[in-house]
């Protein structure tokens, strides 16, 4: 069942891809969808088989690399933190492949698209069953692939192309990281099988090596090397740069990839390696403090942007943000229960958006969206289910995931864990502001796009409106029926050994006994901020240009994303091109070249023109040449043989 | 030793030549120009009678006029190269001639005997016997190269050889007088008894071993003494380029190994250095001064000095091996040399012979037969693999690693990576340029003979190789027993 589920994908992958000119689009859609499809439904049971029931299981496959003392088996690991995964990664990616069925009906290469879509998939269900770290890693780059592709599947476009090149280069850097950290795993425990790893991990606490005379905690190293990878895939400051840009890719990609999946890697990486994390507490504290930081980063930045999908993928940001610092507190189970929640809410946001997107022509900017309440019941509706999950209003999902992060943070009692509860706190204010903000402006007031546009939007085909439908349905239902399994009380029963979580008291019961105002402010917080957009954008909204033109400064610093991409610009690629060009133009062109093929080829050419010139045509310049000769001759022998 | 009784017998292809020779000047004369074609097809003819008696020599070793004249296995190997090139070069002019109404009846009769002074050279045992040799060739090409008298080129090309060759054979009768002087005999083994008695070589045998090799090396056209070669090769008419690129070329070389294994290979060590440097110095040479060239037959100059450079490696390295891969390299360079040259006189057009490497342009869609085989004459003299000419390569290269002539080896390599430029930019003109204007059509069924032959045996050399591998490996094991 468990090969069916990994690999179905990368069959269907390769019919689409390399048969789609026989099976046609329809073909393509039938063998992906399906396939994802069979897939999603045995994921779900192999979600109850083995976190409900209890049966983790590990397939081995076949030894992959044995190079003297290196060995790396092939092997699917199915436990409970795999078969969460399994259910987030099939589910959505199904939905996702149904909706582009619709979403991408337009488009000439839809083979390619789907083919794209389940190698994705292939290469993220490889990622979460991975027995050990190098297995992780392939599908680490493969998710990195598909998406790199998927961003620049519009190839036409240059925006598209360079939003995939960017996500590919910001993501080299945290791979740097991640590799060197898998070799530091592979120099100290001499294994990248994750149980053997697991198993020692506890003897190397406090145990140092010396670098530039200076002692560096091992596995303080070795975590944050790995956690500096989860940064790149995961969009963490200063990491995050390629996220937002990575929306010139089609929504379905948005959805799957860069809300619910590929970026939760990351996270769940460092709930992976747990057994790891949790011997380091400076790690840990790193964790904790930049998740904080970037959850309220990104929320700042979602405030002000226009664009309907940057303000979702702000928004993801600083969601991760909030997974990485429940890691970063020890409450790993919490961050997994966000990133389940999230899954659903995200990708349904998404989704929701490229309904819209959809239905006004490709206009992206909210500004000239507005009114559209009334044409698109469907979407908006299912579009507030998850507005109102990741505000975090009860009964809702995020409600329960992001409490109990927050509840966790306070309850860690350390000064990280109160800079991110306080961190989160502002950040789900925000949070709360800016997504109200999205569906205020989106489908409330006058519409404020060309007449024309507005007046042929539509309500999107089933093909669209299903996905959205069952998304919301989870986005509504996913956090109190699943709450008691992930974070209550049954939450040791039911991820067993996957995860390790050292303390002297639970930090899960522990956040249940957090005062009262804890608890509650979180949810003034979110309702406050439903408020306040109401407030600016319902009732008054003359308020945002005031305090816009007030604020000047803060505004232009917010909507030009704090300036991270000029300073990276001003830092990295202006100097990396410099240093590139003058290694092209003196490096190559001048000494390579120079002396190489260039060089040999110009003086062969001087070496003939000289040589033919010797010929010169008079009879005592020859008889001259030939005298020199034996007069050479005889110099030599005299003094080689004779003066020898 | 033998007797005085076989004094005439061992001689007798020579002796049949030189009759022959007198026989056709007497028919020439009274028959006139008219006649040169039956002439020259005589002329042939003897060439062939003579192979037939080297052929049929006895394989031991015959010295024998006083120790001047030596019949070996090395000698008659030599011959029978030296008599077919000079048969086919024959066959080759004949077209030619008649073409370009130069009928002279000399012509044949000279080559004849030019042939006869390369077979005296190859069969000398003495170094008057050598000069003798060498001045009967000489004298008889100096006169064929300028044959041409009303051209200016030809007449040119004869005098500056003449000239050039006259100099040459002043250094080389200065060094034989210097051995003489030096070591009390001209005779090739008492020579060497000498050298290897003294232990120590004089300095008067050395400055005499210099000149003589500067007058060798001026034969084989070896770098520094070259200098004529690529002037004589363009001046003179090009079925005698065709003659004087080969036939002279096998028995010089041949000469060269004899003068300097048969007397001092006690003293091997001491003229090894100088031959590794003409040696060099010619495929370096060879390799770029080609480059630049737009004349065929000048570009073929420069090729020959650079095959005599790689064919001077297996005498450098001074042993049995290496002699023999010089003569299978020179045997292989019979072959694609005179298929080159055979096309090379194909190439004519109604105003008459062009010379011009861009006239060759596009010959794949005008002849495509032809441009097939100049195409495997140029991968083999390149060095393509498969092709003869790499076997012949090869094998010089084996030779000079196993003395030790490391760097000989490598500067040989690179030489032929840079001459490799000059050959496919033949094949490279032949396949891709826009045609130029066709050649004239039909060729003699005798141009056509000779192609296909040479062309096959470059072609099929690597199958069936053990022929002339044994025959070399026979002939070089007559000179250095």
């Amino acid at each position: 069942m468990y090969y069916l589920i990994v690999f179905l994908p990368l069959l269907a992958s390769i019919i689409a891809g390399f048969g789609g000119r026989v099976i046609g689009d329809r073909g393509a859609q039938w063998a992906t969808c399906g396939a994802v499809g069979l897939g999603a439904l045995l994921s779900l049971y192999a979600f109850f088989d083995v976190a409900i029931q209890g049966n983790v299981t590990k397939l081995e496959l076949f030894t992959w690399i044995d190079s003297g003392s290196f060995e790396v088996d092939w092997a699917i690991r199915i436990d409970q933190l795999t078969a969460v995964m399994l259910v987030v990664v099939n589910v959505v990616s199904a939905l996702v492949h149904i909706y582009s069925v619709g979403y991408m009906s337009h488009d000439p290469h839809i083979p390619r698209f789907m083919s794209y879509l389940s190698l994705f998939t292939f290469a993220m269900l490889m990622l979460i069953t991975a027995d050990n770290f190098l297995q992780l890693f392939m599908g680490w780059e493969g998710v990195g692939l598909a998406s790199y592709l998927l961003i620049g599947f519009w190839y036409e476009k240059p925006t598209a192309n360079a939003a995939a090149i960017k996500a590919f280069l910001v993501n080299r850097v945290g791979d740097f990281g991640f590799a060197l950290g898998i070799m530091a795993v592979f120099m100290v425990f001499g294994s990248v099988d994750f149980d053997t790893v697991f198993a020692a991990s506890p003897e190397m606490q406090g145990k140092t090596f010396e670098f530039l005379s200076i002692d560096f905690d091992l596995m303080t190293i070795i975590c944050v090397l790995l956690f500096i990878g989860a940064m790149g895939k995961s969009a963490q400051v200063p990491l995050h740069t390629w996220l937002p840009d990575a929306m010139e890719g089609p929504t379905p990609v948005s959805a799957l990839i860069h809300a619910a999946t590929m970026v939760t890697a990351g996270v769940f990486m460092v709930a992976r390696c747990s057994p790891m994390f949790e011997f380091s507490s400076t790690a840990l504290v790193i964790v904790t403090v930049v998740g904080a930081f970037t959850a309220f980063f990104a929320a700042t930045i979602g405030l002000v942007q226009n664009d309907i999908k940057r303000v979702v993928a702000y928004s993801t940001c600083s969601q991760l943000g909030y997974m990485f610092f429940a890691c970063g507190v020890g409450a790993y189970p919490a961050a997994i229960f966000h990133l389940f929640t999230h899954a659903f809410f995200k990708a349904l946001l998404f989704l929701g958006s490229g309904s819209v997107i959809h239905a006004l022509q490709d206009e992206q900017d909210l500004r000239k969206m507005g009114g559209l309440r009334k044409v698109m019941p469907w979407t908006y509706w299912t579009m507030w289910a998850g507005t109102l999950a990741l505000a975090g209003i009860p009964l809702f999902a995020g409600f329960y995931s992001k409490d109990m992060i927050l509840e966790s943070a306070f309850a860690r009692a350390t000064g990280a864990g109160e800079f991110a509860y306080w961190m989160g706190l502002i950040g789900a204010l925000m949070t709360a502001f800016y997504s109200c903000r999205l569906m205020f402006m989106t489908f409330h007031g006058e519409p404020r796009g060309p007449k024309e546009v507005m007046d042929h939007a539509h309500e999107s085909p089933p093909v669209i409106l299903i996905p959205l439908v069952i998304l919301a349905i989870g986005a509504v239902g996913a956090g109190f029926v699943f709450s008691g399994y992930f974070v209550g009380d049954g939450h040791a029963a039911f991820w067993g050994t996957s995860i390790l979580m050292l303390g002297e008291d639970n930090i899960l019961e522990a956040a249940h006994h957090v005062p009262f105002w804890v608890k509650a402010l979180p949810l003034v917080a979110a309702v406050s901020g439903i408020a306040i957009a109401a407030l600016c954008y319902l009732w008054k909204t003359g308020i945002p240009g005031r305090v816009a033109t007030f604020n000047r400064d803060a505004h232009q610093f917010l909507l030009n994303k704090w300036y991270f991409d000029e300073l990276f610009d001003l830092l990295l690629v202006r100097s990396s091109k410099w240093l590139g060009y003058q290694l092209w133009k003196i490096g190559d062109r001048q000494i390579i070249d120079g002396f190489g093929p260039d060089g040999v080829s110009a003086t062969v050419i001087r070496i003939a023109r000289r040589a033919a010139a010797l010929q010169t045509g008079f009879v005592y310049h020859y008889a001259f040449a030939m005298l020199l000769g034996v007069a050479i001759f005889t110099t030599w022998y005299f003094l080689t043989a004779w003066g020898g | 030793m033998v007797t005085d009784t076989h004094l005439y017998a061992a001689a007798t292809p020579e002796i049949f030549m030189a009759c022959a020779a007198m026989v056709l000047l007497m028919l020439g004369v009274f028959r006139g120009d008219g006649d040169t074609r039956l002439v020259s097809w005589l002329a042939v003819a003897a060439m062939a009678v003579a192979f037939a008696l080297v052929w049929m020599m006895p394989g031991e070793r015959v010295i024998t006029f006083s120790g001047g004249f030596i019949v070996d296995g090395f000698a008659n190997f030599a011959k029978l190269l030296i008599l077919l090139a000079a048969a086919i070069g024959l066959i080759m002019s004949m077209g030619y001639v008649r073409a370009e109404k130069m009928e002279r009846f000399e012509f044949p009769v000279l080559i004849l005997l030019a042939t006869l002074g390369m077979m005296m050279m190859v069969s000398a045992n003495d170094l008057i016997s050598l000069y003798m040799g060498l001045e009967i060739q000489s004298l008889a090409l100096y006169v064929v190269a300028a044959i041409k008298r009303d051209s200016h080129r030809s007449s040119e090309a004869g005098l500056k050889y003449f000239v050039l060759g006259a100099l040459s054979s002043g250094m080389l009768l200065y060094g034989c007088s210097m051995i003489y002087g030096f070591s009390g005999s001209t005779n090739f083994q008492a020579i060497a008894a000498h050298v290897g008695e003294s232990g120590q070589i004089s300095v008067g045998l050395i400055v005499g071993i210099a000149f003589l090799t500067a007058g060798l090396a001026f034969k084989v056209s070896a770098v520094p003494f070259h200098m004529w070669t690529p002037d004589v090769y363009e001046g003179a008419p090009t079925p005698i380029t065709a003659f004087f690129a080969v036939a002279p070329k096998i028995a010089a070389i041949v000469l060269f190994m004899r003068a300097m294994i048969a007397p001092f290979a006690e003293a091997t060590a001491d003229w090894q250095q100088i031959v590794v440097f003409i040696s060099m110095a010619s495929m370096v040479l060879g390799a770029f001064a080609a480059i630049w060239q737009t004349n065929i037959k000048r570009l073929m100059a420069y090729s020959s000095i650079g095959h005599i450079g790689f064919a001077l490696m297996g005498l450098a390295a001074g042993t049995a091996d290496g002699v023999r891969a010089t003569l299978v390299y020179m045997a292989i360079y019979l072959f694609m040399n005179v298929g080159t040259f055979a096309a090379i006189l194909c190439m004519r057009r109604r105003e008459g012979m062009v010379e011009g490497i861009q006239d060759l342009a596009g010959l794949d869609r005008n002849d495509r037969p032809m441009a097939l085989a100049l195409l495997i004459f140029m991968f083999s003299m390149a060095g393509v693999p498969a092709a003869a000419g790499f076997f012949g390569k090869f094998y010089v290269f084996m030779a000079a690693v196993d003395a030790g002539l490391y760097g000989l080896a490598v500067v040989g390599v690179l030489a032929s990576v840079v001459a490799a430029f000059y050959y496919l930019r033949i094949v490279k003109i032949m396949y891709f340029d826009d045609p130029a204007e066709p050649f004239v059509k039909p060729i003699g069924p005798e141009m056509k003979v000779i192609l296909t032959v040479t062309s096959l045996f470059v072609v099929f050399f690597a199958v069936y190789p053990a022929p002339l591998l044994e025959g070399a490996q026979a002939a070089a094991a007559a000179l250095m027993p």
